[in-house]
């Protein structure tokens, strides 16, 4: 099987092998890594991870299912996550959320059609005190209003 | 009333986070220094000296927790930090992490060499990417200073961290299901016992503390665990509390406390200013979404781990979130619940179909199609799931349900009764 992994996704798991006393614990770590090249974990990606660390590909999508962060869908190029949860709902959250769907013509979990934008609802990302708040790709987003939001998209290549 | 702060004063700046502040600012290393001067067991006997109980959310006594390693295992001992943060309301550790991280490797280090480990991992929710990468930034500092690594401060003790990140898992803060998650497995809880002090991380004896808890260990080794004691107002509680405080209050945020030293009425007005545009209370939730509700009435209880069971409820993770009355409690409960059926990991029956039904009928009164023997059949669900899970994951969507069913029965009668909510 032909590599699709980079050389510097080998060099990253290179240097963590020795800090874990099983290759099975270099799971999550080598997901993020693939994630962050490929935006997304397609099925090939998941089989090379899965000859990387010795077990079988259907362990590696047993595991990367059971977490949400890991895309086993493509996702737009910015991918806006809300939280909805608690803290934000009381702060205005579903407000946002509908802006962000107006906005972006799409639902929630869809992707817009050219790719750029995909929307989600969020569980409490752990910024309750600068509510309501949004994840954008890696980044956080706090204290956010409408007129805020519209900056942030505007201000997005 | 001034009790004095342990964090609070540092968080805020960015510059804060480098050990050159933490050395010549906050006394660090010191407490490592003489730690390593120490025998393990003087360590554990201080730290149960200090009644320092966990800031997870179980509030169990560190220093007991610790004296369950034991002294001689055939298979490594690992330190773990509990960085997952997912209780919503909490976001505490975000701000240790973001503005004291040297407190909590200090604090690590300090724990490995008292229960005999050599390896530790700090694991953090994937969401906390930025902090994850300020995280290995200060462990290449500590290293650099001789804090972490081989020969610590010359005494011929070797410890090191790694950051481990989650990927978006609530359960994941339950121990079993972070040390599931630390292996490369799906986050479910296992089985207890055996209990992590006796196999744990890679079946070996294992500790694992919130990030507070372990941030707080510096400060008890350099001033003694008696006076960390005395910071605390209630006798078996010592030091001072970091709360979370959001919702409907003016000024949301991190604030710290001396332990049991206010009430939630004082938090609310002293610390947050009163509620949000002087809207009228509702509803209290005091210790992440997990606790039980309280009323309006019902906050003048001193805000401690013993007066919250008291009543009902639970501290948790010193997260309290302010409800006014322009929020439908249903509404809110419906959302909680959504919260709990979304991150149930599915293992144990009562929970999953549980958190499930739960949802549904809490879906249908707040749209206005509930009956009146939905709310009977709520608090029989929330008792079926209560106790018969692995994991506390069942309890934590069980109790909310059943405080607001009793506490808020009109507001879901009204739901019922009009067919819809009185607040759309």
């Amino acid at each position: 099987m032909a590599k699709t992994l980079s050389d510097k996704f080998y060099s990253e798991m290179k240097k963590l092998e020795p800090r874990y006393p099983t290759k099975v614990a270099l799971l999550l770590p080598a997901l993020h890594e693939a994630q962050k090249e490929y935006g997304w974990l397609p099925s090939e990606v998941l089989a090379e991870i899965a000859t990387y660390i010795g077990i079988h590909p259907a362990q590696v999508t047993e595991v990367a299912s059971f977490y949400t962060m890991y895309n086993l869908k493509p996702v737009g190029k910015y991918h806006l996550k809300v939280c909805t949860n608690v803290a934000c709902l009381l702060r205005g959250a579903d407000r946002l959320v509908e802006h962000c769907e107006r906005k972006l013509s799409v639902r929630c979990g869809e992707t817009t059609l050219d790719r750029r934008f995909t929307l989600n609802e969020e569980e409490c990302l752990g910024a309750c005190g600068t509510a309501p708040a949004m994840m954008l790709n890696d980044d956080y987003h706090e204290d956010l209003d409408e007129k805020k939001l519209d900056q942030i998209i505007a201000g997005l290549k | 009333m001034t009790t004095e702060t342990l964090f609070i004063q540092h968080f805020g700046r960015d510059e804060n986070r480098s050990i050159d502040y933490y050395t010549s600012k906050m006394n660090g290393g010191a407490a490592l220094k003489k730690a390593l001067s120490m025998k393990p067991e003087e360590i554990i006997a201080e730290v149960k000296a200090s009644n320092l109980r966990g800031r997870g959310g179980a509030g169990f006594p560190t220093g007991t927790k610790w004296g369950f390693i034991p002294k001689q295992s055939p298979k490594p001992k690992y330190i773990v930090c509990n960085a997952d943060e997912s209780e919503p309301g909490t976001f505490k550790d975000r701000d240790i992490m973001r503005y004291t991280p040297h407190l909590l490797i200090e604090g690590m280090a300090i724990g490995g060499f008292a229960i005999g480990s050599n390896i530790g991992y700090i694991y953090i929710r994937g969401e906390y990417t930025r902090e994850a990468v300020l995280l290995d930034e200060a462990l290449e500092e500590a290293r650099k200073a001789g804090f972490l690594g081989k020969n610590i401060l010359g005494s011929g003790f070797d410890f090191d961290i790694t950051v481990h990140r989650g990927a978006g898992a609530y359960i994941c803060g339950e121990e079993t299901g972070l040390l599931n998650s630390l292996e490369g497995k799906r986050g479910e809880p296992r089985v207890k016992p055996p209990f992590p002090a006796q196999s744990g991380a890679f079946a070996g004896p294992t500790i694992v503390n919130n990030v507070e808890t372990l941030a707080d260990i510096p400060f008890i080794l350099t001033r003694g665990g008696p006076w960390f004691a005395s910071l605390g107002k209630l006798p078996g509680s010592g030091g001072t509390r970091l709360i979370s405080l959001s919702g409907h209050v003016k000024k949301p945020g991190v604030y710290e406390i001396a332990a049991g030293s206010m009430t939630i009425r004082q938090i609310l007005q002293d610390l947050g200013g009163g509620m949000f545009q002087d809207k009228k209370l509702k509803a209290v939730i005091p210790g992440g979404s997990s606790a039980p509700v309280l009323t309006a009435d019902e906050i003048d209880v001193v805000y401690d781990i013993e007066p919250l069971m008291k009543i009902g409820s639970m501290m948790g993770s010193a997260a309290i979130m302010v409800v006014s009355e322009d929020m439908c409690v249903v509404r809110l409960i419906e959302r909680i619940t959504h919260f709990y059926e979304h991150e149930s990991c599915g293992q144990c029956t009562p929970c999953r179909e549980g958190c499930k039904w739960m949802a549904n009928i809490l879906h249908k009164i707040e749209h206005g199609h509930g009956k009146e023997q939905d709310l009977p059949l709520l608090l029989d669900l929330a008792d079926n799931i209560n106790g018969k899970t692995l994991c506390a994951l069942g309890d934590a969507a069980a109790g909310p349900v059943s405080s607001f069913v009793k506490k808020f029965k009109a507001d879901f009668e009204a739901h019922i009764r009009g067919k819809k909510c009185p607040n759309v």
